[in-house]
């Protein structure tokens, strides 16, 4: 498996080029080329939940000079999220799809927004971190104005020039860190930075890039782009955003930067929490009075990110006891996890009812589950573990953060982290009461059910929600605790460097 | 020092034509300068006064060049990143004028429709 390691963004990127060849062929093509490309992908991914860590050297450059790519469980788990739900979004659009035009430009997108997110995760070199987030970035840009209406444009123009400020922050971040080091290769980095220590300009890098990829994971100074960027795009891609890239492309960034390269600091980590807190309370408060089924979510999506972020904040501090602190990691590792799952779950089924009913405001629908019963239990679920409802997967999570948050002596991060719990529970208690229950519109009498290729995905992501949830006692020691111990040990991370 | 401090002022300026201006092809060039002052600011980290071009000639030493020539690196930094401005360049362009084939206007606060 060592040396296919590259392929996680060689095969989306060679086969987003030749999907717009194939499809001058034939129209089929692209859905076949898409569905195979990410269902490779996502085998893959699968199986390097089996590898042990490695370091993959490109071109046999030696560390320092050539580019490194990283394997750990970190980057595993991220590979696993990413090539799942895409594969399972990819699945969704077969059929959903067909309402926009020019699909084959679709999926183009699509894969090379997979290679960049792939590329982010699977990298250890810091600029080689900026080009892939760039290439992630411009294709997500593209495909949330895809509809190419009113709303689609303004949204994708206004996340544009949002993102464009960010990432130009990140670069002018990294040019002061090599400025600095002498080094972009991230073990390398660390090393050097150690002698350093945090002095004014590692200070102001910090700034820079809590400001550029706390944009990217719509933490809450910097989220205005969201509840526009979300809603407008496609259903799957709404997923796939919410879902995957806020986290490959921001808290996954930020935590390999923070944690691996910086390593643990008291200052960063009460940072990082107090975003958390605010974006977990804003996102909350402003998502009960929505009516737009997505932009709803979308808001959700601010919130449930701020319990990622203040788990990750818990774990960077280095007062708090070690194995409270790795608790807090840990709850925000399997958060991260939960959210990609339900979160997707969620948005996909919010395409399923605009498919068929061609609304999204929820005062609108009404009794949904007697015409589309499929959609209607598998958004249930995932409302139920967003909700944190035992025994479902959000439940654990959150149960792990609140009680991190209390052993180590924060009460009022974990009384704010109740409440959130509690404001969610709510919000989705009013979403479900409207859109699956009461009365069904007239005009609504005659709908079916989604298509299998849209209800296939929803089932597996449910049947995820369930699984994990009851499953939790197995998987704590497995991916996420490797992921837990990869962020920990940093001592390992600059181990990657090998004997210059 | 005063260089450094030159391209923070274009910087600034970039985003004060971002923030300040309502019509969306100068918020398209404030990004646009914004992103130059980066690419100047990764040349002047690789530059050194006085330095040479970083190609080792017939008669040179390689510890000559590593001695006198300026830093290599930055400079395939800063084309990576020019390439990819254009990139985001061409996006952007391509968006506003979609926006304006919709709404006849360039201007932010009347296209503004999406509460944030």
């Amino acid at each position: 498996m060592q040396g296919y390691y590259p392929l996680f963004t060689a095969i989306p990127l060679g086969f987003a080029f030749f999907n717009l060849l194939a499809a001058k062929v034939s129209k089929k093509a692209s859905d076949v080329i898409a569905f195979i490309a990410t269902a490779v992908l996502a085998v893959l991914a699968v199986r390097m939940l089996f590898e042990q860590p490695f370091a993959y050297h490109v071109g046999n450059w030696r560390a320092p000079y050539g580019i490194l790519l990283v394997s750990d469980g970190l980057s595993t788990m991220m590979l696993v999220i990413i090539n799942v739900i895409g594969f399972l979004a990819v699945v969704y659009s077969l059929k959903y799809m067909t309402t926009y035009t020019a699909k084959p430009k679709y999926y183009t997108l699509y894969l090379l927004m997979m290679a960049g997110m792939n590329g982010v995760v699977i990298t250890g070199d810091m600029f080689n971190l900026y080009v892939f987030l760039e290439i992630a970035s411009i294709a997500s840009y593209a495909l949330v104005g895809f509809g190419c209406e009113k709303n689609e444009l303004e949204a994708s123009f206004k996340y544009l020039i949002l993102g464009g400020v960010a990432s130009t922050a990140i670069l002018f971040g990294i040019a002061f860190l090599y400025a600095m080091t002498g080094t972009l290769n991230m073990p390398d980095m660390a090393v050097q930075l150690e002698a350093i220590g945090i002095n004014h300009a590692v200070g102001f890098v910090l700034a820079l890039f809590i400001m550029g990829f706390g944009l990217k994971a719509s933490s809450v100074p910097f989220h205005a782009w969201l509840p526009d960027a979300h809603p407008s795009a496609p259903a799957p891609i709404s997923a796939m955003l919410s879902g995957v890239l806020i986290k490959a492309l921001g808290v996954y960034a930020i935590a390999r930067i923070l944690y691996n390269v910086f390593g643990p600091d008291a200052m960063i980590s009460s940072i990082v929490m107090f975003l958390g807190a605010l974006s977990m309370l804003v996102g909350v408060f402003l998502a009960v009075g929505q009516s737009d089924f997505k932009r709803m979510l979308a808001y959700h999506s601010i919130s449930q990110m701020g319990y990622v972020m203040m788990g990750l904040g818990l774990g960077l501090n280095p007062r708090v006891d070690p194995a409270v602190a790795a608790l807090g990691l840990f709850g925000g590792l399997f958060h991260l996890v939960n959210h990609a799952v339900f979160k997707s779950c969620l948005f996909l089924c919010s395409g399923s009812y605009e498919y068929r009913t061609g609304t999204r405001d929820k005062h609108e629908m009404g009794g949904l589950v007697r015409r589309m019963p499929v959609t209607s239990v598998t958004c249930s679920i995932a409302s139920l573990s967003i909700s944190g409802i035992p025994p479902f997967n959000g439940f654990w999570s959150k149960l792990i953060i609140i009680v991190a948050f209390l052993r180590a002596g924060y009460t009022v991060y974990g009384a704010i982290a109740a409440l959130v719990a509690f404001m969610t529970l709510i919000s989705f208690v009013r979403l479900q009461s409207s859109v699956l229950f009461g009365k069904l519109p007239q005009r609504f009498a005659k709908i079916r059910e989604a298509p299998f290729a849209m209800t296939a995905p929803l089932v597996v992501l449910a049947a995820m929600c369930l699984g994990i949830g009851i499953a939790y006692p197995w998987i704590d020691r497995g991916m996420l605790a490797a992921a837990r111990d990869a962020l920990l040990d940093k001592m390992a991370y600059i181990g990657w460097l090998g004997n210059p | 020092m005063v260089l450094y401090f030159l391209s923070l002022v274009l910087f600034v300026m970039g985003l004060y034509c971002l923030v300040a201006k309502r019509n969306i092809v100068k918020k398209i060039i404030g990004i646009v300068i914004i992103e130059y002052s980066i690419n100047l600011f990764l040349v002047l980290v690789g530059y050194r006064s006085g330095g040479v071009a970083p190609i080792v000639l017939k008669g040179m030493s390689r510890s000559e060049v590593a001695a006198h020539g300026v830093d290599p690196l930055p400079q395939a930094l800063v084309l990576t990143s020019i390439v990819i401005g254009l990139g985001l360049l061409a996006l952007m362009v391509a968006i506003c004028l979609r926006l304006y084939e919709k709404h006849k206007t360039f201007d932010m606060s009347e296209i503004n429709r999406l509460r944030g």
